[in-house]
């Protein structure tokens, strides 16, 4: 049996349930914008953030946990995503090309705009990336973690975009009615972009890993030298795998843009103490498992909730009352949170595994019997 | 020097190969010349240079003096990864394995420099990507064969015992195409069968490739056993040069592995 055969009922099923969930979401934009505050107020905003959170984590696994390379400036790829499509889209409007977010005319500056933000992050991705060439691990971090705060200050000082450009004043103000930066009407209406571009972002990266792309840059992870004594060009591989990621961390700056009435740089600021930074976004790789993509959409949404959960107070206030001083506190409920994890599965939820749809009876059954085989030779000892 | 002289260019050739690192001479003009088809040992007590002179000729370290010919063309200056598109490739003495990927992982990684697809045809999985991707697994699955790792294709490299390992190793190293192979200590750590599958290994490799094998080990049985040729070094100095009883017989091999 070829390749192509075997991986094709693996494609039929995932296309059939991309499209379901697609389909599904979009279609309750469409019928449950009218109805309950439930759907408007709370399911919508957290599909977007999870949204680009996955994408944003996505990308990160990527360049650490498929390349082995810590880089801490992704929100700030992120940042560079989301001022260029917000400004992309301001300028359009300004110029009169459509008033008002509707219409196919918006929708298609909308992708544009997203899609030039992903651009120009790939293009600050290629020149972090060139660094990442001659540094590794702790050296690379502190490298990128420069970057990160150049960039973020950089943006922050530009006149056009930064403190007296897009979040001029109060807040939001300058984005609402003005291109991107929806309102809740207008984010349930598009609520099929951010979903269409989650899932186009992921299996994008799904594809680069399943190919000799993918191979490369595991081989550098495990061994650079080794890597190179087989042929591998790593200096290309590691400066395009960066470019890439860098890419779609912008393109989850595109959909912050959108969901977002103002964006300020402080968001993506390292020192920011939300969960949109940098050394979050590494938590949340961590978390998922270094090298499984699915790893990191799971422990993006996790994190999301976590975050979401303690904001709002859903279920904290379901618990004792002594209990609940703690989650005054939300970077306590994260550490401890990752200390579990980390406790009980080291290498993240995931660890490398890749969770899929036709696979997973077999590798159930896989995990079944070598559980059995190593409870038979325990009992043996 | 009983060298036979012969018409073609060899596969690979060094001229007053050396190396200096500070003051510190640790290799001096080292000559080889490895025709097609050979399989050549290089020996001497430890410390005597041949890692280095590995090294060299993959290009990890740059020679201070000396050229590497591949083919009569010259490499000097090229990076690593030059080196093995030309036609070098190497195993290591401590393993080196991309020990998180699966066995035919390994080997497909090593096949990289020879796909052609780009982005696109990943991206979107063309008829290239699919051709090239069967090429590789049929390639990688062949490759298992001749070292006996097929059925454990799907394993994690990590999890293979210690001889298993060494064939990954070289299974991937012939991944790469290579004109000449360079196996660093492939019998060190093993036990006496795991010597013998190598052996075999070795030759399956030579009758189906007809490529040239430049061998350091430690195993002399080994040595004697396969080599056309033997080279031992001793403080980056060649001390001898011939075939195996020459060098076994040979005063100052003796002296370097005895003392005087």
């Amino acid at each position: 049996m070829t390749l192509k055969k075997m991986n094709q009922k693996g494609f039929v099923v995932n296309t059939i349930v991309l499209a379901c969930l697609f389909f599904l979401l979009a279609l309750l934009s469409n019928t449950g914008a009218g109805k309950g505050n439930f759907f408007r107020l709370v399911l919508t905003p957290s599909l977007w953030q999870c949204g680009y959170l996955i994408i944003l984590a996505t990308s990160l696994n990527m360049v650490l946990g498929f390349m082995g390379q810590l880089s801490l400036c992704h929100c700030a790829f992120m940042a560079i995503g989301a001022y260029t499509a917000a400004l992309m889209s301001l300028a359009f409007q300004r110029a009169g090309v459509f008033k008002s977010p509707k219409g196919a005319v918006f929708i298609l500056i909308m992708f544009l705009s997203i899609l030039c933000g992903g651009l120009l992050a790939a293009a600050f991705g290629f020149i972090v990336g060139i660094p990442a060439l001659r540094l590794k691990g702790d050296y690379l971090a502190i490298i990128t973690l420069g970057f990160g705060m150049i960039i973020v200050n950089v943006i922050n000082n530009l006149p056009f975009c930064g403190q007296n450009g897009l979040a001029e004043g109060s807040a939001g103000s300058s984005l609402y009615k003005n291109g991107l930066g929806f309102g809740m009407k207008t984010k349930v209406t598009y609520l099929w972009v951010a979903i269409l571009l989650t899932i186009l972002a992921v299996v994008m990266m799904f594809k680069y890993v399943r190919s000799k792309f993918g191979r490369a840059i595991q081989a550098i992870r495990d061994d650079e030298i080794a890597a190179a004594a087989s042929g591998i060009n790593t200096a290309h591989y590691k400066v395009l795998t960066f470019a890439y990621s860098a890419f779609f961390a912008g393109i989850a700056g595109g959909l912050y843009a959108c969901a977002n009435g103002s964006i300020s740089t402080s968001s993506f600021a390292f020192t920011n103490g939300g969960i949109l930074n940098s050394t979050f976004v590494v938590v949340m790789v961590v978390l998922g498992g270094m090298g499984s993509l699915t790893g990191s959409i799971v422990a993006a949404v996790l994190m999301f909730f976590v975050n979401y959960e303690i904001k709002n107070g859903a279920w904290v206030a379901m618990l004792p009352s002594g209990i609940q001083g703690i989650f005054k506190y939300p970077m306590l409920v994260y550490a401890f949170v990752l200390i579990v994890v980390i406790l009980f599965r080291p290498k993240g939820i995931f660890g490398d595994y890749e969770f899929s749809l036709v696979h997973v009876r077999e590798d159930l059954a896989k995990h079944r019997a070598l559980k059995a085989q190593e409870k038979a030779e325990m009992k043996g000892v | 020097m009983t060298e036979k002289e012969r018409n073609e260019t060899p596969v690979l050739e060094t001229r007053g190969l050396g190396i200096s690192f500070g003051g510190l001479q640790a290799v001096s003009d080292f000559d080889i010349k490895i025709y097609k088809g050979e399989l050549i040992g290089l020996i001497g007590p430890n410390g005597a240079g041949k890692t280095t002179v590995f090294n060299m000729l993959t290009g990890v370290y740059k020679p201070t003096e000396g050229t590497v010919y591949l083919d009569g063309n010259a490499l000097n200056g090229k990076k690593p990864y030059e080196f093995v598109s030309a036609g070098v490739a190497r195993t290591f003495q401590n393993i080196r394995l991309f020990k998180d990927m699966s066995v035919i992982d390994n080997v497909k990684a090593a096949c990289t420099k020879d796909i052609t697809y780009n982005l696109f045809d990943a991206t979107f999985q063309t008829k290239k990507y699919w051709e090239a991707e069967q090429a590789v697994e049929d390639r990688a699955h062949e490759l298992l064969k001749i070292v006996n790792l097929d059925d454990k294709a799907s394993w994690k490299a990590s999890n293979l015992p210690y001889g298993a390992q060494r064939k990954l190793e070289i299974a991937r190293a012939l991944g790469t195409n290579m004109k000449i192979l360079l196996l660093d200590e492939p019998a060190a750590g093993m036990n006496p069968t795991e010597t013998d599958e190598l052996l075999s290994c070795i030759n399956t490799i030579r009758e189906k490739f007809g490529i040239a094998i430049l061998l350091i080990e430690h195993d002399m049985s080994l040595v004697m056993k396969v080599c056309e040729r033997i080279k031992v070094i001793d403080y980056g100095q060649t001390i001898a040069y011939g075939l195996p009883e020459e060098i076994a017989n040979d005063k100052r091999v003796i002296a370097a592995y005895l003392g005087t």
